[in-house]
């Protein structure tokens, strides 16, 4: 084993340094708290990345990075289990689906993606081997590592700066009693709207990640962004029932009806 | 804290945002920009994603109003807008008959997401030009059961109607799910 240790002492970036001036081959495993990382590296370029139990598969990544549909994608998972990445890339271009650009693009994407998300890990172990290389039947791509470090060093900053804001994602938020002036000029984009309508005491900022596919990073710079904008307040959660779609936050049908009762009376005195 | 929302929709300007501002205690948030395209400019801004409004019922219940993007290519915030939603309001601009088979549509849309009740509004009724109810009853392809009511988004009286006739709506749906208990 050519490297290992605790992500305490050197940070992912700096170990992205380290492979990049030294143009070392190859794999960089990183044990997370919740996750495991495999990151590939080929005379100090990334050439492949992998997160956890995450389907890495060609067709996977091609339908993550919107390349192909939903429907595409079960219909080569299902045909073209057998095939190796390398297999499937082929017939893809071969058939005139996509160009071997759309798929070195499309994994470029996915390993970029994955390692930013290792960079947000601060605590783990790290071992570097160099006898592994990128794993049989996948396709390898060259990724430069010097923007990928000043981008990550960056996105540490912003994730240490995000943590300070919002130092448990086991909060819940609720909407300003007292919005600012403001508000009314305020412009959300989708990921905004999307956290927005899950706005409600019961609800964990986790939760809301969770529902809405977002990062841990992103669910935090969304909720940052609506504390800055003053429409949203952190609280502790109200407990209750987890994340829900219902209509009526009762199940019983005499405090549902009473429920449109009070909205029927609180209506007729605005 | 217990929150419940109605979602009022409609084609594009046809008063939804008014409609929430009439009667939201707060400033309603929305997110209208500069309308880009030419068959598209019959007013200054649109809304691009959805506003929302509050009105704040006692210290334990909250009800929201959202209001859907008008523009069609915005119609992906539909489904996400429609979840958990206690029922729905259709808003139509009775001036401008081009938009009726979309309101009928965009109605359709809905019913198939949730189908929970909901209520038409035919909107600047006071307005030059604005086609008779009934007559708009029909070339809406309105069934007679459904409530179909006059609304100008500016009044907040006649606001507070459309809400209160979609909630007596979801009163009586209740009812015909709930066989009334013994006396």
């Amino acid at each position: 084993m050519a490297l290992k240790g605790n992500l305490r002492d050197f940070t992912f970036s700096q170990l992205l340094n380290l492979i990049n001036l030294a143009a070392k081959t190859g794999t960089l495993v990183i044990e997370g708290s919740s996750d495991i990382a495999r990151v590939f590296f080929r005379d100090g370029k990334l050439s492949y990345a992998q997160i956890g139990a995450e389907d890495s598969g060609l067709a996977a990544i091609l339908q993550r990075t919107n390349r192909i549909s939903t429907s595409q994608y079960r219909i080569l998972a299902e045909r073209a289990r057998m095939m190796s990445d390398k297999e499937l890339g082929l017939l893809l271009i071969n058939a005139g689906y996509l160009s071997q650009q759309d798929i070195l693009d499309s994994l470029t994407q996915y390993i970029v993606e994955v390692v930013r998300q290792v960079f947000t890990w601060v605590e783990g172990f790290f071992h570097f081997e160099t006898d592994e290389i990128t794993p049989g039947g996948k396709i390898p791509v060259r990724i430069d590592l010097e923007n990928l470090i000043i981008e990550g060093t960056r996105q540490l900053q912003e994730w240490e700066m995000l943590q300070e804001e919002i130092p448990s994602l086991d909060m819940a938020l609720k909407f300003t009693d007292r919005p600012g002036a403001n508000i009314s000029n305020m412009n959300l984009n989708v990921e905004e709207w999307r956290v927005v309508s899950f706005v409600n005491p019961q609800n964990t900022i986790r939760q809301i990640g969770q529902a809405t596919h977002l990062s841990d990073i992103d669910i935090r710079r969304v909720v940052y962004s609506l504390l800055q904008a003053g429409l949203v307040e952190i609280i502790r959660p109200g407990g209750g029932p987890v994340i829900t779609n219902r209509m009526f936050p009762t199940e019983n049908p005499d405090e549902q009806k009473s429920l449109v009762n009070r909205l029927i009376d609180r209506i007729r005195t605005i | 804290m217990q929150t419940v929302k109605i979602v009022v929709t409609g084609p594009f300007n046809a008063g939804k945002t008014e409609f929430i501002r009439s009667v939201s205690e707060i400033d309603v948030v929305s997110t209208e920009r500069k309308i880009s395209l030419e068959e598209e400019k019959v007013k200054e801004t649109t809304t691009v994603a959805m506003d929302f409004g509050r009105i704040t019922v006692d210290e334990d219940l909250v009800l929201y109003l959202f209001g859907t993007p008008g523009q069609k290519r915005f119609d992906f915030m539909w489904e996400i807008l429609s979840e958990g939603m206690l029922g729905f309001i259709v808003m139509v601009d009775s001036t401008r008959s081009e938009t009726f088979r979309e309101a009928r549509s965009i109605l359709e849309t809905f019913h198939a997401y949730a189908p929970t009740p909901y209520v038409v509004a035919a909107n600047k009724q006071d307005k030059e030009g604005a086609w008779d109810i009934e007559d708009m009853r029909l070339a809406l392809r309105l069934d007679p059961t459904v409530k179909f009511l006059p609304c100008s988004a500016n009044s907040k009286e006649k606001v507070k109607s459309v809400l209160l006739e979609l909630l007596y709506s979801i009163l009586a749906e209740m009812d015909k799910n709930q066989p009334g208990k013994p006396g």
